[in-house]
């Protein structure tokens, strides 16, 4: 028996006769004979849920875990009890997307609410829905670029973007008009001079990423209007947490901002899912990508909300959309902006700022007591990267024996990055007993 | 009910000096910011977030879920999207910590549980489509479209047939297939549908050049009727050089009794959020896995799921892939979910779904198509498509406000206006976990619904009046966009 | 102003009225309809040039996104700002809104165009 399949014996019988069938298999009846599937599926038969517990938990348990100073995009956060109790709501993650408003109010409304707050964080107008993540976000604020200037086919990016934002923007594009040309790094951030010599009347934009992917911080003073002046856009990704504290993109002069909120509420798990954001300058709102939360008024004139500018999506444009997205990650982005709720004005920067300071306290040790040096002499968030003495996978996987992912070996990321970088996060879940013991342990591993 | 206290947005609730949240104690030597990084990298102006408190936010969600219809509160009949059950068991599955707390960038060795569970997963979607093996990644349908246009260009391009720029698309098709094809850089030409609204043989033989890629079908289609010629169809385009393509909204007819990968298609994507149970979220998150046969195998984005020496990994090591299409390995949370469901159901549940969605399909068709327009009277699979356009002659009721005045009655209206090929479109798919009560209380309401239309259309127009809000202005929405708050 | 049968017509239902070496531009009141409430028009830039048949601007309903395509080539000289604040002018009377206006580059081109009856004959066609 199936527990979702309601069905009696009897009740099917009385609905074939209704319908004029003699069996269920005659409404399969136009499935030619030949394409028919007669085996079973090659899998085993259900199963109770004592069963599929069991099962899920022996997976569950067959994973380890360990002290985290994982980063690159996903990172360790305190996650308030508050936002797994809304976000499991049923009436939140069993809804449907609100094509129907009247009865979506709740889904609407805090989207809404997600949007004037990202719009707040980045300093700039208008926000969508969400995206999928903030790589594929990239994607679709460079195509954003390239659809509203006319005539131009070009991307600038800095090589001091996520490697993997890298990646997917080149399968993305791949197979448009578009050429995508990287501007080198120089002391561990983008290398502002050669933005001004790659400027051309081609560039429709350039992307940059701000704490970039070895978590320095980019200093982007003077080149909004040099890209203004050349009729280019301006889009900077950052991760959202350390908006909280550093300057914004839009008070950087960006037109497009992306990131992604990861931080915001959602568990790592394993890298999925995540919310992808993007926000940008007014002028830019008609061809913004994805689903859009307008509030307008009902018939009585009551405030109410609606997906609005639907003549921008696939359903409407079809084969002439810019974009071909479809969804947005709505529960995801809902914890997001429950958490948003939750840290407040104050609780944001009160923690953005613990971020720092923990990962200062343990750079600081690191850099004093350690044969080891940051990258590149540059500011950071809460994410650094440092040069060892040897290989920083060999000294990671002595660190596991302790207990600790001691960071990210860059290298794994690509082979590009020298073999001895190691990128080290540490969130406000550390603790200083933590941090003590990570130093000890590496000085040990270092030996 | 008292609605006006939950009307208020979260910014209008907040008190200045009000904290929702106790952070840690720092237990580290403090420092300020401008220490840290200088005065240059500091935000000068504060974001105006809310201040309120866990109460105030508790509050606040509780009261707009309360606002929000949903699958466990009622029926959703939207074609299209297979609204069936959420199983609670999903919900506890991916809420265990021993997932939620994994890093992607994790030793793989400490991950072996998780690589399991979507190796696992990938050979079951396998047995279920009748492919060879796939990529979990895709964050959902339209994702999975995209990532599956790229199969077809790097198929070719390895083959160096470049001139291959033309895909097919039916004009019953859902926006996102030429969307996605056009993306990928392929043209898209438009396949008018036969007077059967099946796929036009004669039309398909117009394209069969060295220009074209391939064709993107949904089998059942669109209007829930399946393409008994798909065979023929398969051979025609393969013979010419091209691929077929699946987009897999409509699986949830066919679990068992009937493979895309038999039909002829190369490649197939799934709705994990759609046929396999895992819940909506009010829009995502959801999972657009993608099956290939071998052939496209060799393309798959990067990382690769596969087994070496009894252990799990991910292979990086693509030499043909078609790159990287997401961050990391996909919506994980979403997978276990799916995963779960089919453990539960197994192939049988699986076989015995799809029979009796399509079961509660034709039951409500045959009981409702002499109220309603049915352009295409036959035997229908998950879904079926009515025209309200008889209804909208006649009494001036259109296919909005048949769907408002379900609202009305308190169930979810049907997708309405597509597919595009009928006009006043109203499809409608039960799916299988509908009661056969709750079938015949939708039944009830659409005639009541018809009859009101003909006496008293009047009220349809008015209607719905004991929702939340009634219907809204779109075109001032449109027009004057107002996509934030402000404050004042 | 004129009445619809002085104008010239594309079948993608855009307008041409010419004045001298200008054309002015707007759509049919059967594309009008089609499109219900008008919330949008994007208008093109002053100076930009246009080959016929290229896409200039767009036109967004709550339902539906339609390009516009230039009849002919030439430069943008106008552009009617009236339609930022009140699109919806297109609805109320579309033979007498124009969009945006053309220097032509080359009136050789308006032979290319349909008379007023030759697209009323295509839209009857398109209809069966």
């Amino acid at each position: 028996m199936f527990a979702y399949l309601p069905h009696t014996e009897s009740e099917i019988r009385e609905m074939l006769s209704g319908i004029g069938a003699a069996s269920i298999d005659d409404l399969f009846a136009d499935i030619p004979e030949d394409i028919r599937f007669k085996d079973r599926l090659g899998f085993e038969a259900g199963a109770s849920e004592l069963e599929v517990c069991r099962r899920l938990h022996s997976l569950s348990k067959a994973n380890t875990e360990a002290v985290s100073f994982l980063g690159a995009g996903t990172y360790d956060h305190v996650i308030p009890a508050v936002v797994p109790a809304i976000t499991g709501r049923t009436e939140f993650y069993t809804s449907y997307t609100p094509y129907q408003p009247e009865i979506s109010q709740g889904v609407l409304q805090a989207i809404f609410e997600f949007q004037t707050m990202m719009c707040e964080l980045t300093s700039l107008d208008v926000s969508n829905a969400s995206l999928y993540d903030g790589h594929t976000a990239a994607s679709e604020a460079c195509a954003l670029a390239i659809n509203s200037t006319r005539k131009r086919d070009t991307i600038l990016y800095s090589a001091t973007i996520h490697p993997y934002t890298k990646q997917v923007m080149a399968t993305y594009f791949s197979d448009l008009p578009v050429k995508l040309v990287e501007v080198p790094e120089k002391g561990g951030i983008v290398d502002l001079e050669a933005v001004k010599e790659l400027l051309d009347d081609q560039v429709a934009a350039l992307l940059v990423q701000t704490p970039n992917f070895y978590g320095f911080l980019e200093d982007y003073a003077g080149i909004a209007d040099i890209l203004h002046e050349n009729k280019s856009l301006f889009i900077v990704s950052s991760n959202p947490l350390s908006l909280g504290v550093l300057k914004s993109q839009g008070e950087w002069g960006a037109d497009i901002a992306i990131g992604d909120t990861q931080p915001f509420g959602l568990s790592m798990y394993f890298g999925g899912p995540s919310v992808g954001y993007i926000a940008a300058a007014e002028k830019l709102m008609r061809k913004m990508p994805g689903r859009i939360v307008g509030q307008t008024l009902d018939e009585d004139g009551k405030r109410a909300f609606v997906l609005t500018l639907q003549a921008r999506e696939q359903h409407i444009k079809r084969e002439r959309a810019t974009s071909n997205i479809c969804s947005n990650q709505a529960l995801a982005a809902l914890a997001t902006t429950v958490y948003l709720s939750t840290l407040g004005k104050e609780g944001l920067k009160e923690i953005a700022l613990l971020n720092m300071q923990k990962a200062h306290y343990l750079s600081e040790r690191l850099l004093s007591e350690l044969p080891v040096q940051l990258y590149a002499g540059q500011s950071f968030f809460n994410e650094f990267t440092i040069e060892l003495p040897k290989p920083a996978r060999q000294i990671c996987e002595r660190m596991e024996k302790d207990g600790f992912f001691g960071g990210v070996p860059l290298h794994t990321l690509h082979p590009q990055y020298s073999e001895r970088l190691l990128m080290i996060a540490v969130t406000e879940k550390r603790s200083r007993d933590e941090l003590d013991r990570y130093v000890e342990c590496m000085k040990g591993a270092l030996k | 009910m008292n609605f006006e206290a939950q009307d208020l947005l979260i910014f209008e609730r907040s008190r200045s000096g009000r904290e929702g949240f106790r952070i840690p104690a720092p237990d580290i030597p403090l420092k300020s910011a401008e220490e840290m990084v200088g005065p240059g990298f500091l935000r000068a102006d504060e974001p105006a977030l809310p201040e309120v408190s866990e109460v105030d936010v508790v509050r606040h969600y509780t009261g707009l879920s309360r606002k929000n219809y949903c699958v466990d509160t009622g029926f959703y009949p939207l074609g299209s999207c297979t609204m069936k059950y959420n199983p609670k068991i999903n919900e506890a599955a991916a809420s265990l910590e021993g997932f939620a707390r994994l890093h992607p960038l994790q030793p793989q060795h400490t991950a072996q549980g998780i690589l399991q569970l979507m190796y696992e997963l990938t050979e079951m979607l396998c047995a279920v489509t009748g492919m060879d093996w796939g990529t979990l990644q895709p964050f959902a349908g339209a994702h999975g479209e995209f990532t599956g246009m790229k199969f077809f260009r790097a198929y070719f391009d390895k083959r160096g047939e470049k001139q291959r720029t033309k895909v097919l698309v039916p004009d019953s098709a859902h926006g996102t297939n030429p969307a996605s094809a056009h993306i990928a850089g392929f043209e898209v030409v438009e396949l008018p549908s036969d007077q059967d609204g099946l796929v036009s043989i004669e039309e398909l033989k117009k394209h069969l050049d060295e220009k074209l890629a391939g064709i993107m079908l949904t089998n059942p289609n669109t209007l829930g009727l399946f393409e008994k010629e798909i065979a023929h169809v398969a051979e025609l385009v393969h013979e010419a050089g091209g691929l077929l393509y699946y987009d897999g909204a409509n699986l949830n007819a066919i679990m068992g009794k009937c493979r895309p990968g038999d039909m002829g298609f190369d490649v197939v994507h799934l709705n994990l959020h759609k046929t396999f149970s895992t819940p909506h979220g009010g829009g995502g998150p959801g999972s657009g896995a993608v099956m290939v046969n071998s052939t496209l195998e060799p393309f798959l984005p990067a990382p690769v799921l596969r087994k070496k020496d009894g252990t799990y990994i991910l292979d990086n090591e693509i030499p043909d892939s078609m790159g990287r299409i997401s961050g990391f390995y996909g919506n994980i949370a979403v997978l276990v979910r799916a995963y779960t469901y089919i453990l539960t159901m197994g192939s049988d549940g699986l076989k015995r779904a799809s029979e009796l969605a399509v079961l509660n399909a034709n039951y409500v068709k045959e009981r409702l198509k002499k109220r309603y327009h049915l352009p295409y009277d036959q035997v229908c699979k998950h879904e079926f498509v009515f025209s309200a356009d008889e209804l909208k002659e006649k009494y001036d009721v259109s296919a909005t406000d048949v769907a408002k005045g379900l609202l009305e009655f308190g169930l979810h209206a049907p997708t309405i206006y597509f597919p595009l090929i009928v006009h006043e479109a109203l499809m409608i798919e039960p799916t299988e976990t509908e009661s056969k009560e709750s079938l015949d209380r939708f039944i009830t309401v659409m005639e009541k619904i018809a009859d009101l239309a003909e006496k008293e259309p009047e009220r349809l127009h008015g209607y719905p009046l004991s929702t939340p809000v009634r219907r809204v202005d779109q075109v001032t929405a449109a027009k004057q966009p107002v996509l934030r708050w402000r404050p004042e | 102003m004129s009445t619809p049968e002085e104008l010239k017509f594309q079948k993608s239902h855009e307008w041409v009225r010419v004045e001298g070496t200008t054309a002015y531009i707007g759509i049919s009141d059967h594309a009008q309809e089609e499109l219900g409430d008008i919330v949008f028009v994007e208008l093109p830039e002053l100076e930009d040039e246009f080959e016929a048949g290229e896409e200039v601007t767009n036109i967004e309903s709550v339902k539906a996104a339609s390009p516009i395509y230039a009849p002919v080539s030439g430069t943008v000289s106008k552009v009617n700002d009236d339609l930022e604040d009140k699109p919806e002018l297109i609805n109320q009377n579309a033979y007498e809104t124009f969009i945006y206006a053309l220097e032509m580059s080359d009136s050789s081109e308006l032979d290319n165009l349909l008379s007023y009856e030759e697209y009323q004959k295509f839209l009857e066609e398109e209809a069966e």
